[in-house]
């Protein structure tokens, strides 16, 4: 097992270099990070020239790259559009987006995996199939506009929560916007948990179970829901990833400050430390995510053993 | 799901009939192949019917708009703004006074090209690297799967609004270049999986020991076997490729006006949701029918090219 960890940190190091790489290109490459300082007016030449020189913009871009990542690993990301230092913006929308994601996983867990094994055991019957045509429903329709559309009718409509988020961004207000970060996983779960389970319920060790005349119980919980589980946590884990990106549409939606509210600013104020410095932290997040849940998967089935 | 498409093709070879005698093999009971097998279960489906007609109609009125709608799209009067339905304009007038309706026609065009460029070079690029990369294996393996890590290891979203923001993108082909860019390793990654499965095959084998060329192993041999997952997920894709454009146009990096895109329309009335909420039901409606749809379509292939979920 160690070996095998250590073997895939050293493999996700090309794979961090290369995406950051990718990111860094897009930004410095294919954006202008000077002219965009300057607004919308033309930067004057001599002025232009000597920030370029300052930003090292005249260096190769992989030279330029080797000196982010140096500034990175020594703590500085570089200075955002209004002069804030980029890792103080981060230490503060960090725990938010965190904090976001969090409640976006519960409910995935909570009502995902209930409705699935609820579905799974009543295959074909209607209660299966309503569930079933909602979840194509909401993999259908787009984040946003269930995002606005649940704001609207919870926030404005009836008024059970407030429809925008306060800065500080406590738990109990992120309850809307964490449900519809996690609507479309949420669907994925359920489908994912109805399927592995329908196949388990037809298993042999499962007909063994019902024959030794187990508790029906410990039949589900302890055979059937933990050979089930094994691909949902699986996607659970890699979700992580994904939920921390499709903040930047929660985020806008119920105006939380957190990651992707930040990020939407640097490109909207073509800032490009900010950007590229919560990408590469992002980035990292998913890689460290996918490493995580394939250790996860060693534990949870025992047939899996990295040498 | 390999291994299940043989299960498929020993189905669909009836070697024995039921009373125990080999069933004479001529021209008039041929042994139905995997696809012939598929579309025989499709062919029951009510499901696959519908999702395809919506599909048939909605790329008949991409091309031929003018079929449905008469008005011109862009021909908004701002007295109407935010009206609400009215004889002659039954969905309404949006933000700008345009109307809704004729908008909605005249959306889909943009979504349909961006669904289907997108998956097509997805699918030929996805296909192409996971497939040599699966069949060579060695180090063209390694290379091509450490490059599609990198392209894996940046969240779609996050990518394209990084992406399109410094291209100072905006068309349907900036917008589907980025998904191709992005979006080609998943598809890489099942296309080499389903390589790997088919060229451990008998058939594969025998073709190699008749001297058959790696072109001809895999265009004739590996390629028919290997195409259903690819296939499927393709069809699937092409939905979510639909609403992701959207949605980076809800973030102001998509499509831009005077482009006319659903993903335009809903953005801009899913804001005015407070005061309009007719505005956002129509373009919504379209664009989710139709990732319905598709979704629809590739659940229906799939069941029907794997036998396990029957």
């Amino acid at each position: 097992m160690g070996r095998y960890v250590i073997r895939r940190l050293l493999q996700m190091i090309p794979v961090f270099i290369g995406s950051t790489f990718l990111i860094f290109f897009m930004v410095y490459a294919l954006g202008d990070p000077v002219a965009a300082l300057f607004g919308d007016r033309a930067p004057d030449p001599a002025t232009a020239a000597q920030i370029r020189a300052e930003l090292h913009l005249n260096d190769p871009l992989w030279k330029q790259y080797l000196i982010y990542m140096k500034n990175i690993f020594t703590g500085d990301f570089g200075t955002a559009f209004n002069g804030e230092s980029v890792v103080s913006l981060m230490r503060s929308a960090f725990p938010v987006t965190i904090r976001l994601t969090i409640v976006a996983i519960l409910f995935e867990i909570i009502i995902g995996i209930s409705l699935g094994v609820l579905t799974g055991m009543r295959r074909g019957k209607p209660d299966d199939t309503g569930v079933l045509l909602l979840t194509l429903v909401v993999i259908s329709v787009p984040t946003f506009v269930t995002g606005y559309v649940l704001q609207y009718l919870f926030g404005v409509q009836w008024g059970w929560v407030s429809p925008s988020v306060s800065p500080e961004a406590p738990f109990n207000e992120l309850i809307l916007p964490g449900l519809v970060l996690a609507l479309v996983s949420l669907a994925y779960v359920t489908r994912l948990t109805r399927t592995s389970i329908a196949e388990n319920t037809r298993a042999d060790y499962l007909r063994t179970a019902v024959a030794k005349g187990l508790p029906r119980h410990r039949i589900i919980i302890r055979h059937l829901l933990r050979n089930s589980l094994i691909p949902v946590v699986t996607f659970i884990g890699t979700d992580v990833g994904f939920l921390m990106g499709g903040a930047i549409v929660t985020e806008r939606i119920f105006n939380i400050h957190g990651v992707g509210y930040q990020l939407y600013q640097g490109i909207l104020r073509n800032n490009a430390p900010t950007v590229v410095g919560f990408v590469t932290i992002l980035v990292l997040v998913f890689l460290l995510a996918n490493l995580l849940v394939d250790l996860l998967y060693a534990v949870l089935d025992p047939r899996i053993r990295y040498a | 799901m390999p291994e299940n498409t043989d299960a498929v093709i020993l189905d669909g070879v009836p070697a024995v009939a039921p009373d125990g005698a080999p069933v004479p093999v001529d021209k008039r009971d041929k042994p139905r192949s995997l696809w012939n097998d598929a579309w025989y279960d499709l062919s029951r489906k009510p499901i696959f019917y519908i999702s395809a007609l919506v599909i048939l109609f909605l790329i008949v009125i991409s091309i031929w708009p003018g079929l449905i709608a008469s008005q011109d799209p862009l021909q908004c009067n701002l007295i109407d703004s935010q009206n609400g339905p009215s004889s002659g304009h039954w969905f309404g007038f949006d933000q700008q006074g345009c109307d809704v309706y004729t908008r909605t026609v005249y959306g889909a065009r943009a979504s349909v090209e961006v669904g289907i460029f997108s998956t097509l070079g997805v699918a030929v690029l996805g296909a192409v690297l996971g497939g040599l990369s699966g069949y060579f294996g060695g180090w063209l393996d390694s290379i091509i799967s450490r490059v599609s890590d990198i392209f894996f290891g940046i969240p779609i979203l996050l990518g394209g609004v990084v992406f399109l923001s410094a291209v100072k993108g905006g068309s349907v082909l900036t917008v589907s270049t980025f998904i191709i860019l992005l979006g080609w390793p998943q598809l890489a990654r099942i296309a080499r999986g389903a390589v790997i499965t088919a060229k451990e095959q008998d058939y594969v084998l025998a073709a190699k020991a008749l001297g058959a060329g790696h072109g001809r192993i895999l265009l004739r041999h590996i390629a028919p076997n290997a195409l259903a997952p690819v296939i499927v997920w393709s069809t699937i894709a092409l939905g979510t490729f639909i609403s992701l454009e959207a949605t980076l146009s809800f973030l102001g990096v998509g499509l831009k006006p005077p482009a006319v895109s659903w993903g335009i329309d809903i953005s801009a009335a899913a804001e005015q949701i407070r005061n309009a909420p007719h505005m956002l039901l129509w373009p919504a409606g379209a664009l989710s029918v139709t990732v319905l749809a598709f979704i629809l379509l590739g659940d229906a292939v799939r069941d029907a090219l794997d036998p396990k979920l029957r």
